[in-house]
């Protein structure tokens, strides 16, 4: 009976459903490679440098911090990389590459690290960096700036300033199949509608992500863009074009689901969707941005904890 | 059964099972060669009791060797004492251990005047089988009405309590008449699993009420919300509304006592292997967990672990010499590659737990309060005591915190500080 045998001690429960972070990691690199894929193909080698740039500088900033904060080194759980990769999709194929290390520093840094690390962040790490760039270099930010020297198959006028300065007749030739195609200027993951499509369908499918903060945010903007619409159908264009253009399809199910920055009850992200939407069509649409999405973001990251203060009561509790 | 659990993540699948439609008769576990009792109060000198080693002890003796204490055990073997000896037990509950040697023959010790009383009660069945928490009656500031006799087991793929209702049922039948007489509970009412709904009339229960399937359903709490439409109060127990809990297999050893002459020593447990298969055996109380895992074939090895209890909310064990006690309901076995150990990632507030929340407790919030030790925060802004222990959001937690370990520590610290307060109070 005296047994040498060493049991392993430990609290309850002794079952786990074997969810674990670096699945979800890596099942949203899955999901987002579709959409990089294409940007490769369009625009080629540069493109393929700035994603390897930014998750190779993403992976070391977050071993650098791993290590100033005496932490565990937690590179390989995925999340670095899919930060950088996230970041590589917003932005053009030809940013310089200081840019896209500082704007992945930033990231990793600013974004994530400064606050505690995965999970205590506030806001989406990526929205973040983007939103400094984009005021401190707008003019590596432009799309049609950046991109001008392509050969492109395709309109290579970036579809949101057109139908910003010039009104609905300007991105007639837009039409939704082109853009579910990614025959749009853009970031270099953000342009595919249909891969980023089947990827949010399979990050919904896999609950890593919440469907009701994509979903909602899509009614959002839906319903935001047809009333401006049905209002001035020659200014504003329709819903379907800024669904799928922009950071639409990456904020719905790459940006805003993001854990840590979104609420977790059903009817604050309903709310948190549905606002998301809203905001980022009227920055659209009557703000000075040509795209919304990312301002958007945050503002809705900043009301996210008071928005989980809707919560159902729990049992038992005395009013 | 690991399996088809693994493979499908969320709350709502988990069932729980029910036993086979004619259950098997346990397997009795006999010929031990030790027993070990536990007595509810630490010794620290050995004058301090009348028992010494060597001593011979009948099997049904009553055994009160504290001087200055009521506390007792009933001997589940005949023997003879070879070592007595403190016993830290979890959470600060210490006894005294009494080892006996166990000797060929089996001699019964009677009852003397056996009553249906409440003191005929404690005196002789606080630790029976079941363990009746016979404490809680009689208490004129907390008048119990209803008596819930519970053929439901709180954990996943533990069988015990149902196999009671099943198999016991004349046993339980005297229980509830006993009970009755003594406790001056208005009601009793019966709690069995939905699907075995029928064939309670002849019991002299007064209400029969169905707990659903699904885990976690039959912990008191829910039952008492569900099928009883009473919401507990957060700080509140079940016993502070009036209800008390008693396992079937309590009611029926307090039955078989009145019936015989004699309180039972033998302890049902449910056996889960290594697969996931379950097998309900017998064995004396105080039996080494080692020797009935022996005799029911199943094997350990190093760095598997050892539960009592089932898997969800049991105790993981050190050593094989562990004894089952009056409330072991299940010894659990598993792999070593079936152990999944915790992480240090912190919460990163995907909301899982949130979702499994059968009390709807805001988990991702509340963890926050408990791993920085601000568990007065916790209790107050998050509900920490709508928590009925059953442990998913552990089971659920992406990051792999141990959230269950959280709570029972806060649980427990807060109880210890209140007891504290309380007793400078009274001076």
């Amino acid at each position: 009976m005296s047994s040498k045998k060493m049991f392993i001690v430990s609290h309850a429960p002794f079952w786990h459903n074997r969810s674990n972070i670096p699945e979800r990691c890596y099942g949203m690199i899955w999901a987002a490679m579709p959409a990089v894929a294409l940007g490769i193909v369009q625009y080629g080698l540069p493109a393929a440098g700035v994603v390897f740039l930014a998750v190779g500088t993403a992976i070391l900033a977050e071993w650098l911090m791993n290590r100033l904060t005496k932490r565990t080194a937690t590179i390989t759980d995925g999340n670095a990389a899919l930060l950088g990769l996230l970041f590589a999709m917003l932005i053009p194929a030809t940013t310089p590459w200081w840019v896209v290390m500082v704007g992945t520093l930033l990231t990793v840094v600013i974004g994530l690290h400064v606050f505690g690390g995965m999970g205590a962040n506030p806001f989406h790490p990526v929205a973040v960096s983007m939103m400094m760039l984009t005021v401190s270099w707008p003019a590596f930010m432009d799309f049609n700036a950046a991109l001008v020297n392509y050969e492109l198959s395709f309109n290579a006028v970036f579809p949101l300033s057109l139908s910003k300065n010039l009104g609905t007749a300007a991105v007639a030739g837009f039409t939704p199949l082109d853009l579910l195609l990614g025959q749009q200027t853009g970031g270099i993951g953000s342009t595919f509608g249909l891969g980023l499509i089947g990827g949010g369908l399979y990050l919904m499918a896999k609950r890593y992500i919440r469907w009701e903060i994509s979903l909602s945010f899509l009614a959002g903007i839906y319903m935001t863009a047809l009333v401006f619409h049905m209002a001035a159908p020659d200014q504003y264009a329709g819903p379907l074009f800024h669904l799928l253009t922009g950071y639409t399809l990456v904020g719905a199910f790459f940006l805003l689901p993001d854990n840590a920055s979104s609420p977790v009850n059903p009817i604050p992200m309903l709310i948190y969707g549905a606002g998301a939407g809203f905001l980022a069509m009227l920055i659209r649409n009557i703000g000075s941005y040509h795209d919304g999405v990312l301002l958007a973001v945050l503002l809705m990251n900043l009301v996210n904890p008071l928005l989980d203060k809707i919560r159902p009561k729990a049992l038992g509790k005395v009013a | 059964m690991m399996k088809l659990l693994q493979s499908q993540s969320g709350a709502s699948v988990f069932q729980y099972p029910l036993l086979p439609q004619s259950p098997l008769p346990a397997q009795a576990i006999d010929s031990i060669g030790k027993a070990t009792l536990l007595i509810d109060q630490m010794i620290e000198k050995k004058s301090e009791v009348d028992l010494s080693e060597g001593d011979t002890v009948q099997t049904g003796q009553r055994l009160a060797p504290f001087q200055d204490s009521a506390a007792y055990a009933i001997s589940s073997v005949t023997g003879k004492i070879s070592a007595i000896y403190p016993y830290p037990g979890d959470f600060g509950k210490n006894f005294t251990a009494l080892d006996i040697e166990v000797a060929a023959d089996d001699m019964a010790a009677p009852i003397e005047n056996l009553e249906p009383t409440l003191e005929s009660l404690r005196t002789y069945l606080v630790n029976a089988p079941g363990k009746p928490p016979l404490a809680l009656l009689g208490d004129p500031n907390r008048p119990i009405h209803t008596i819930v006799v519970s053929g439901v087991d709180t954990d996943l793929l533990v069988g015990t309590h149902q196999y009671a209702i099943r198999t016991e049922i004349d046993a339980i039948t005297k229980g509830i008449e006993v009970l009755k007489a003594a406790a001056g509970a208005e009601k009793v009412a019966i709690a069995v699993p939905r699907d075995l709904i029928s064939g309670f009339g002849h019991t002299g229960a007064d209400e029969l009420k169905a707990v659903p399937p699904d885990y976690p359903w039959a912990q008191p709490k829910l039952v008492l919300y569900h099928a009883f439409g009473v919401e507990v109060p957060a700080k509140k127990t079940c016993e502070d509304m009036g209800y008390a809990f008693f396992s079937a297999e309590s009611v029926a050893a307090i039955g078989k006592t009145y019936l015989s002459g004699h309180v039972p020593v033998d302890k049902i447990v449910t056996l889960i292997d290594k697969s996931g298969q379950v097998k309900v055996v017998t064995a004396r109380l105080g039996t080494p967990v080692g020797k009935i895992l022996q005799a029911a074939g199943i094997q350990t090895s190093d760095r598997d672990r050892l539960i009592l209890g089932g898997p969800m909310t049991g105790t993981a064990l050190y050593d094989e010499k562990q004894v089952v006690r009056a409330d072991t309901d299940a010894v659990m076995v598993q792999d070593a590659a079936d152990v999944s150990l915790v992480s240090d990632y912190s919460c990163i507030n995907c909301g899982e737990c949130v979702r499994a929340c059968p009390t709807r407790i805001q988990v991702n919030m509340l963890v926050r309060f408990l791993e920085a030790g601000q568990y007065e925060d916790g209790a107050e802004l998050y509900d920490l005591y709508s928590c009925v222990d059953c442990g998913l959001c552990s089971y659920v937690c992406v990051a792999r915190i141990p959230i269950y370990q959280y709570i029972s520590l806060a649980k427990y610290e807060l109880a210890r500080v209140s007891a504290v307060a309380e007793a400078s109070d009274e001076q």
